[in-house]
């Protein structure tokens, strides 16, 4: 029963929507809803990352470039082309989502260690080309991204962004557990344990990872296009390797393959440098070493773990 | 032509400090199956380390001799701490695993060193050398002139020394090496060891070039791994022809194509390669195991 319970679909998206409903009661003053905004948006970008990562078992360290669409592309469509902001978001999903298609097909033939460095490498160019094309982007310094009207409704304040946030998360969790139920999420499973048994049985492998890989792509884009819009600035470092590494830094953290998992990886390094302003300086040093320090003893992530220690402590 | 010799001279320094990189890279992959992401910061290390003593007044070559030190045993502890405890640990782990330890070098080093922009004083002067109408920086024959000693130092290591072979050995087979009775674990930590000091002796000579700061080391690892990676991964041989080419077609794209896009000629590079030639330019044939 336990087990099922803590299995179930529904379930999870009932706990997180709990979640998201119970913290801006508890939050003290805007500036927690803001960075509890800053949480949803990464944990969208996470769970992308997850069904590549966790179901397929295929790694990006470039992932942060698809953040960098479709941050640019809500940046870009209403500054040059007078576009809505929200169709903008829908363009940058698009063109992260024909992207990872295109490039997606020889980068997943390869594998381990050659897929992470063709990843990054990606990755490293696409920020490379937001950094140098300053006519389109602004250049090092990044661009202003104009205020979103939604309606007539004006959508700004940490309250509004946190909503909107929050409601994309719950979207996004759910399609991610569908997809996980799914044949194709199945099918993912089975590829990620044997890519030859998974092939011998019939699974379409190159097809399979690569549609993972334009879904995760979609879910940067989309994260990105929110980032960008609610900070109402984009910079060539949102699309950088540091951001990649944190984005499968927050995916390992919290546990692969598990949706909760993102949501908490992603709470955990966005929460957590805003806890250590005191020791500012010392930032990058501390997260270095959790990344070090969570691989080394706590592989499996926190939610696979601590879901482990509460089935066995129900049965 | 007097161009062409330029470019060919600049993408040779470079191409030297990629090989040295990269041959780092190839010591410690051949040894453990770990790809080191922290390498480049063994590089910083060694310039930054050597930048600092010497300003608190030691001697330069002393200053030098310090850092590289230093830099030896950042790679042991790093080999100690947190490769050895997760020896089973999958590639992509240990890749995360190399690269907290790289970014948490980096935020020690901001901390202990600052984020200011260092050089060194060149070994033999500015005064450059004209050759065939292009002119070369003294500091550039250092650069390359304690490349090729490293590459043939570690040459005769490996092929002439026993310890050098039990490393080969390792390389080879683990489980065999450790069944002639090679101690495995020393083995390892010799192999960072030696790729730290490499790293941090590249670091030394190149930085009156092109200067140090706390986070160069990023680049130097992507470069360098993108060299190990174009020889074919874990070819010694091929990290060097494979560093010296990308530091030419860096140089060649900076001067004929486009500044703005030097640092992507790696990864288009990399890209390229591992799309057509996916084992390298010397690797073997690709044979998988099920």
């Amino acid at each position: 029963m336990a087990a099922k319970l803590l299995n179930s679909r529904l379930a999870t998206l009932v706990l997180l929507a709990a979640i998201i409903a119970i913290v801006p009661l508890l939050a003290p003053s805007a500036f927690y809803l803001r960075v509890a905004a800053v949480v949803w948006v990464f944990a969208l970008a996470a769970l992308g990352l997850t069904i590549l990562m966790g179901y397929a078992g295929q790694v990006s360290l470039g992932h942060a470039g698809f953040l960098g669409i479709g941050g640019y592309a809500v940046a870009i469509g209403p500054a040059q082309f007078g576009l809505h902001p929200a169709l903008c978001l829908v363009i940058g999903a698009v063109l992260a989502g024909l992207l990872a298609y295109l490039v997606g097909r020889p980068i997943l033939k390869l594998k381990g260690y050659y897929l992470a460095i063709a990843t990054l490498g990606f990755g490293v160019i696409l920020a490379l080309i937001f950094h140098s094309e300053s006519q389109w982007t602004g250049g090092p310094d990044g661009m202003q991204v104009a205020r979103v009207t939604l309606f007539g409704w004006r959508l700004s304040g940490a309250a509004n962004w946190y909503w909107v946030t929050g409601g994309a998360l719950m979207i996004g969790a759910w399609i991610a557990l569908n997809v996980g139920a799914s044949p194709t999420g199945r099918a993912l499973k089975a590829l990620h344990d044997s890519e030859v048994a998974a092939a011998g049985s019939g699974i379409d492998v190159s097809a399979k990872k690569l549609a993972a890989f334009v879904i995760g792509a979609i879910y940067a884009a989309v994260a990105g296009g929110l980032l960008a819009a609610m900070n109402g600035l984009i910079t060539p470092d949102a699309a950088g390797f540091m951001h990649s590494i944190e984005l499968v830094a927050m995916v390992i953290i919290g546990g692969l393959g598990s949706v909760f998992g993102a949501v908490v990886g992603a709470a955990f390094l966005v929460v957590l440098p805003q806890a250590l302003t005191f020791m500012h300086d010392y930032e990058q040093a501390v997260l270095g070493f959790l990344i070090m320090a969570f691989m080394i003893f706590l592989p499996a992530g926190i939610v696979p773990t601590l879901r482990k220690w509460l089935l066995e402590r129900l049965s | 032509m007097a161009e062409f010799l330029q470019l060919v001279f600049s993408g040779l320094t470079v191409g030297a400090v990629y090989a040295l990189v990269a041959l780092g890279f190839t010591l410690i992959y051949n040894a453990s199956d770990v790809i080191n992401f922290a390498q480049g910061d063994f590089v910083m290390i060694g310039g930054m380390g050597t930048v600092f003593l010497a300003a608190a007044g030691i001697a330069l070559p002393l200053a030098a001799l310090m850092a590289i030190v230093g830099a030896v045993i950042v790679g042991l502890l790093l080999h100690k701490l947190a490769i050895e405890p997760a020896r089973d640990a999958s590639p992509v782990a240990l890749i995360m695993i190399t690269i907290g330890a790289s970014i948490f070098i980096k935020g020690i080093a901001q901390v202990v060193f600052d984020k200011q922009f260092h050089s060194l004083p060149a070994f033999s002067g500015d005064t450059p050398i004209q050759v065939g109408g292009a002119t070369i920086l003294p500091q550039s024959l250092w650069v390359m002139g304690v490349a090729l000693a490293l590459f043939v130092a570690l040459y005769l290591f490996l092929e002439k020394t026993l310890l050098g072979k039990a490393l080969l050995a390792t390389a080879a087979n683990r489980l065999a090496a450790r069944l002639v009775g090679i101690n495995v674990t020393i083995i390892l930590a010799l192999a960072f060891g030696v790729s730290a000091a490499i790293g941090a002796i590249a670091g030394v000579v190149v930085t009156p070039i092109t200067l140090t700061r706390y986070d160069v080391g990023t680049l130097f690892a992507l470069k360098g791994f993108a060299a190990a990676m174009v020889g074919g991964m874990g070819n010694p041989l091929g990290a060097v022809v494979g560093g010296l080419l990308i530091g030419l077609l860096e140089a060649f794209g900076a001067g004929y194509i486009s500044s703005t896009y030097k640092d992507a000629v790696a990864f288009v590079v990399i890209l390229l390669v591992l799309f057509f030639l996916p084992r390298g330019l010397f690797g073997g044939r690709s044979v998988e195991r099920v």
